[in-house]
């Protein structure tokens, strides 16, 4: 029996929502739409009668106070012309629906099972009549996401059928048999057609393994021959490049055409990364600083961060899916992220903090959009509210981001989501970063049930994207499902419940169980008792399908029953589906069928190296043309209004800064609330003044000229944001507790030579080994440890012949520890009279600077770190600080000096700034604009001069003075250059 | 000792800070979660005040508080009562309650506040704000000279955060507007730095009809607010506490929202 229940506000009462999208359908589609009224839709297909729906309607949903409700009729005002009615596809999350069954089974008191499905929809009134052509461009543009959403078109005079988005899949499940005997082209032809993403070797391989006599003999017993289609589906997903890095892992033919230089480098990983902190891990014990705990091999970073409590930190992108759908793929990535320092060692972490850094085209961009390609604007509006629900809604602060445009991500965005969280040291006495797998322990699924989302989520992020990319690879996250989950694994750990945990991401349970696995060396898993959203998935599909907000768990056996009691009392779905053994075969059945039988070393180690080419060549490039007569006034206005530049103010308050009560430096402080700080403090309790500092460097438009000064500059910009609000250097004395903790994201085009679809792959890949060796140089030069990180390797979006790929890009995402967040330093003037400085030098550097880059310009001399110079400077400004010398400090980067003085002036104080004793040599423009690395503006109070100048020599270059008035004036030789009222100016889109 | 109960679960975000503000007030302070009280293993009997702290209990799906509304409202103890009969019954025992941010949109839709008619009914809502987004900033609010809550006492002016999408007080019926005015129920709200209410976003940072932050109830035992006093225990909390400790390196380091935790705590401790 079908019912509908609709509920909109009292005539009398304002519609923000409806104003809203009104004004949205003005402004960004140009569609004059008159009013807009806005109503909830809840379907349902059960059998009860229409009054009980009424009292169902009346008790648990309604805002008695606000909204009027109408059952089974379809309110049809006759000053609105038409509605458009969205809903979400069958079988896409549905959050609002879940509550309205939940609430259901509450109200009438029976079992969640037992009650009425319920499908969540919204209505939008629009009053003046429109073209099916605009109805179509509102519904796809503003109201939802053809990929996800059904829409409905209602118009006035027309009856109402409401939609039911029921999921029906009538297959019985069964496992299919798959002959790879094959010629090579159909073995390609196979894995593009199954979106395996495996490349010709890698299907040779498997073949060659099913053909093995050993195998085969293995597999007769279990009653298998050919491999089946859960098989080959396991195999890609553990190959895959998102679950294996097979590119960072390859064997790379390296030649450098500007030097010369020649070598083969033998994974990328091993060479830079994991050799880098294996040598930074050396020095730091050399000086007996032993706070590196676990690096590289769990899902997040872990140091020691206080004689109590490991600090745990991960950072991670989820890309192609927020190119499909924005909002989805946001907060999924967030909660997805989330989920790593939560499943690390044992489990039971409590989040601290989240950080973002996004990447996207201009919101103005004007260039036609390729088929499948959703408009910068879109993306960003989606994006943001998919990362703001993501934290909002699991109470974790953002503490701190950072936004950068530029119109090559405009077909794919990048969206780097971080969390730090703390974890306790010990579990009554046993450690718990480390986890353990003993046989005969069982396997345990825990949270959100499994459906067609999200399948091949791991391979499809491992290709380009282009118009035909798959819908069920888009998921959307449920925050308060995971929030369930995450105080159920507090507890649970905490009373010594579970062995060890870890996230259902990429790949699903294929990828978490196969990975625990490898713990035991084996493992038997039961898909029949897997909990599933709804009848009809295929045994492979249950087995790889990314369903979100679930944990894998290792428990031992008489724990089960006390576990599953803690679960139901918070409301956590818990299901055992099999056991962990070391007989060294992944065993997966669907009751009595055999759905996969592999060899976990195949399996895991299986996959073929890969063979790849670098080839450096130094770009061209000329000298920059600027006109000779310039308006300074005018270009720092220009400046501070630019995209990169401009305040993210709009974006930063739509993100919870204060949940937690112990955030110290927020991303805007001083009187204004506008001034940006260059890294965020959350101190880590109630008990003491100890915290966390966080920070962001990335600088992709550097790479346009040399992608090592891109990779080196972006570290220092991640190490000096630290310095700046009043951090340490690691290591700088024995055991003294400073730990670093950074992760590196790369995200770069593909970088896999090919003739024809990628002509240039072989300079990609060199740029990428260039990025490298700066992480390498830059890290044991400071000693500073990458812990974890993650690479994204082909952001290409693809329609046609046409490509729309991203510079390479690499983030460092660094924290750490403030000993007192009471001692840190904010970047606004904080008194009029105080002396402002500029620490360490410029150069003749505007190489790719946001002031070039205002006439269109990239210029050659991109800034490069002088690793020493920048360290003895840190240790200066260290020493300051400890003497509490400095009141204000602001790292310069994007805009050179004048900007980082104007975003120091935000705070309603000026500066008079005198340029003179900067530089002899140096131009106006480059004392201006320049973006050299390791330099900071600071002021300090006239009495500290002598002391704050005695400490920092020559490396303090005295240029002016905060004044009482909110003005800035520049001086050059008796020159009055720049003159005028600095105030933020909000980003606009 | 006063001892506070504070509910958490189930999307509950703000349980750490409340329980720290209770405690730093010189109360004791537990949290105890939602499930256990609904099966009758903790009684909120045995405490002085009933805290429900902000969040996203339930996703809000329904709208802000709705579902643990319903909850509070339908769902059976052991004992046969609601959890909102317990409550009822603890507050005619003139204890206290307090809810912030999703609580207090909790508390408004059991019917508990602003309850004019005395009768239990949703008189007001708090709706999606003006901006139709989540607002995260800091806030002047006021409260007026003459009220009945004990949570404000002595307070005239304070700075506090505000966190959410749904934070408009939507007042449908004028009738009930001219209750809430005439017995004084509007304890907070939103004003400029000078200290005169506003309605001008984003001061106003919801469009809260009169620019209301924070209602009580005629017996000044209830108390909803918005703004988070929790989140400003300490100086170190506000966006500016460098410059103002640089103009007086003496003053206090505790935070304005501490006051209001110290206000219930100390009324409760004399009574």
């Amino acid at each position: 029996m079908r019912h509908y229940i609709q509920f909109r506000l009292r005539p009398n009462l304002r519609d923000a929502k409806g104003e809203h999208i009104a004004q949205q359908c003005q402004t960004q589609l140009q569609i004059a739409v008159g009013r807009v009224r806005t109503a909830r839709l809840f379907t349902l297909d059960y059998p009860i009668e229409t009054d009980r729906v009424i009292f169902y309607a009346q008790s648990a949903i309604q805002d008695r106070a606000t909204e009027e409700l109408s059952v089974n009729t379809w309110w049809q005002p006759t000053d609105f012309a038409q509605a458009i009615v969205v809903a979400n596809l069958p079988g896409v999350t549905d959050d609002l629906g879940r509550s309205a069954r939940l609430t259901w089974s509450d109200l009438f008191d029976i079992n969640r099972t037992d009650s009425p499905i319920i499908y969540a929809q919204q209505v939008y009134y629009f009053e003046r009549s429109l073209s099916v052509e605009h109805l179509q461009l509102i519904a796809t543009k503003l109201l939802g996401n053809p990929l996800i959403q059904h829409f409905q078109y209602w118009q006035q005079g027309q009856t109402f059928e409401p939609y039911f988005p029921a999921v029906q899949l009538l297959q019985a499940p069964s496992v299919a048999t798959i002959d790879l005997k094959q010629s090579d082209e159909a073995l390609l032809q196979l894995s593009q057609q199954k979106i395996l993403a495996l490349n010709l070797a890698e299907m040779q391989a498997i073949a060659a393994y099913f053909e093995l006599p050993t195998v085969q003999a293995s597999r007769k017993e279990v009653g298998l021959s050919l491999p089946t289609d859960a098989e080959l589906e396991i195999l890609a997903q553990t190959w895959s490049e998102h679950c294996k890095h097979k590119e960072f892992n390859a064997t790379i033919d390296y030649r450098n055409q500007e030097t010369g230089e020649q070598k083969t480098i033998y994974s990328l990983f091993d060479t830079y990364i994991k050799a880098a902190t294996e040598q930074v891990k050396k020095q730091l014990e050399a000086k007996q600083n032993y706070w590196l705990v676990k690096v590289f091999d769990d899902n997040a970073g872990v140091v020691q961060a206080t004689d109590k409590h490991l600090f745990v930190w991960k950072v991670e992108t989820h890309n192609s899916p927020s190119a499909l759908d924005p909002y989805g793929g946001a907060i999924t990535g967030i909660l997805g992220n989330n989920r790593d320092p939560l499943a690390t060692g044992i489990g039971g972490a409590i989040l601290l903090f989240n950080t973002n850094v996004l990447c996207f085209g201009s919101p103005q961009y004007n260039k036609p959009l390729l088929a499948g390609q959703l408009h910068p604007k879109q993306i960003l509006e989606g994006v943001v509210k998919g990362i703001a629900d993501g934290g909002n809604k699991s109470g974790v602060p953002t503490i701190n981001g950072a936004v950068v445009f530029d119109d090559r991500y405009s077909g794919k965005p990048l969206v780097y989501c971080g969390t730090g969280a703390l974890m306790p040291y010990e579990y009554e006495g046993k450690p718990t970063w480390i986890k353990e797998i003993n046989q005969g322990d069982r396997i345990v699924l825990l949270g959100g049930r499994v459906g067609k989302d999200g399948i091949h989520g791991a391979t499809f992020s491992s290709l380009e994207i282009d118009e035909n990319s798959p819908a069920t690879a888009v998921q959307i996250g449920a925050p308060i499902v995971q929030k369930k989950l995450a105080d159920f694994m507090q507890v649970a750990c905490r009373r010594g419940l579970i062995q060890c945990s870890t996230d259902n991401g990429a790949g699903g349970l294929s990828s978490s169980i196969g990975e625990l696995a490898r713990l035991s060396n084996g493992a038997v898993v039961h898909l029949e008792q897997v909990p599933l959203k709804y009848q009809g998935l295929q045994p492979w599909e249950i087995f790889v399908s990314e369903s979100q907000e679930r944990m894998t768990l290792a428990v031992t056996p008489q724990h089960l029953t006390e576990l599953r009691a803690l679960a139901e009392s918070y409301e956590v779905e818990l299901t055992d589906v099999g056991y962990f053994e070391n007989t060294g075969w992944l065993d997966v059945r669907y009751e009595e069928q055999q759905v996969a039988y592999l060899d976990m070393q195949f399996l895991h180690d299986g996959v073929p190296t890969k063979q790849l080419v670098a080839d450096w060549q130094k770009p061209k490039l000329m000298p920059a043309k600027i006109p000779a007569t310039l308006d300074y006034n005018q270009i720092l206005l220009q400046l501070l209004a630019s995209l990169n530049i401009c305040s993210r103010e709009p974006i930063i308050r739509q993100y919870d800064h204060e949940v937690k009560g112990r955030t110290i430096l927020k991303p805007l402080m001083g009187k204004t609330h506008q001034v940006p700080q260059d890294a965020g403090v959350i101190r880590f309790d109630f008990e003491s003044w100890a915290g966390v500092a966080v920070s962001n460097g990335i600088l992709p438009r550097y790479g346009d000229i040399d992608p090592y000064a891109m990779s080196a500059g972006a570290f220092d910009e991640g190490i000096r944001q630290i310095i700046a609000v009043g951090g340490r250097l690691p290591n700088t004395q024995p055991n003294d507790g400073v730990f670093w903790s950074v992760n590196d994201n790369f995200c770069v085009p593909d970088s896999v030579y090919h003739a024809t679809k990628n002509p240039d792959g072989k300079q990609k890949l060199a740029k990428l080994v260039k990025m490298c060796e700066a992480l390498y140089d830059m890290a044991t030069y400071f000693d500073i440890p990458l812990t974890s990180g993650k690479d994204s390797m082909k952001n290409d979006f693809k329609s046609g012949t046409t490509k729309i790929s991203i510079p390479p890009t690499i983030l460092y995402s660094m924290t750490a520890k403030i000993d007192d967040v009471r001692q840190t330093i904010t970047s606004e003037w904080q008194a009029a009279g105080d002396l402002i400085y500029q620490l360490g030098d410029t150069y003749d550097e505007l190489g790719a600077s946001e002031f070039y880059q205002l006439y269109g310009q990239l210029g050659q001399q991109v800034p490069q770190v002088r690793p020493q110079a920048a360290k003895e400077l840190y240790l200066n400004v260290m020493e300051a600080n400890q003497q509490r010398l400095i009141q204000s400090c602001h790292d310069i980067s994007d805009g050179g000096l004048a900007v980082a003085i104007a975003e120091s002036c935000f705070g309603g104080l000026g500066a008079n700034i005198q340029l003179d004793s900067l530089s002899a040599t140096l131009s106006c423009n480059t004392l201006l604009f320049a973006e050299s690395h390791s330099r900071f503006v600071v002021s300090i109070a006239p009495a500290d001069q002598v002391a704050f100048e005695a400490i920092l020599g020559n490396r303090a270059y005295r240029i002016g003075q905060v004044t009482t008035s909110p003005k800035l004036v520049i001086q050059q030789q008796e020159n009055t250059i720049i003159d005028t009222t600095v105030k933020s100016i909000p980003l606009q889109w | 000792m006063v001892k506070a109960l504070i509910i958490t679960g189930f999307g509950i975000n703000c349980q750490e800070e409340m329980v720290a503000a209770y405690e730093l007030a010189g109360a004791s302070a537990e949290q105890i979660h939602l499930q256990q009280l609904l099966l009758g293993n903790v009684s909120i009997h045995d405490y002085d005040i009933l805290n429900l702290a902000g969040g996203f209990s339930f996703g809000d799906d329904l709208g802000a508080g709705k579902v643990l509304a319903n909850k509070i409202q339908s769902q059976r103890l052991p004992s046969g009562k609601t959890l909102l009969q317990e409550i009822t019954t603890f507050i005619a025992e003139g204890k206290h309650v307090l809810g912030i941010c999703n609580g207090f949109q909790v508390l408004v839709r059991l019917g508990l506040l602003p309850n004019t008619q005395l009768d239990g009914q949703q008189e007001v809502s708090l709706m999606t704000n003006d901006s139709t987004r989540f607002e995260a900033r800091w806030v002047h609010c006021i409260v007026p000279p003459k009220h009945n809550s004990p949570f404000l006492k002595g307070i005239t002016q304070i700075e506090l955060p505000v966190r959410h999408a749904e934070g408009k007080l939507v007042i449908a019926k004028a009738e009930i507007q001219a209750q809430i005015i005439k017995d004084k129920l509007n304890v907070m709200s939103y004003s400029s730095s000078e200290g005169s209410s506003t309605n001008k976003y984003p001061e106003n940072p919801n469009g809260a009809m009169l620019n209301c932050a924070a209602l009580t109830d005629i017996t000044g035992q209830i108390l909803g607010m918005m703004p988070h006093p929790e989140a400003f225990l300490s100086l170190y909390n506000h966006p500016n506490w460098r410059p103002l400790l640089r103009q007086n390196p003496d003053r206090s380091k505790v935070g304005e929202g501490l006051q209001i935790f110290k206000n219930i705590v100390d009324y409760l401790s004399d009574k």
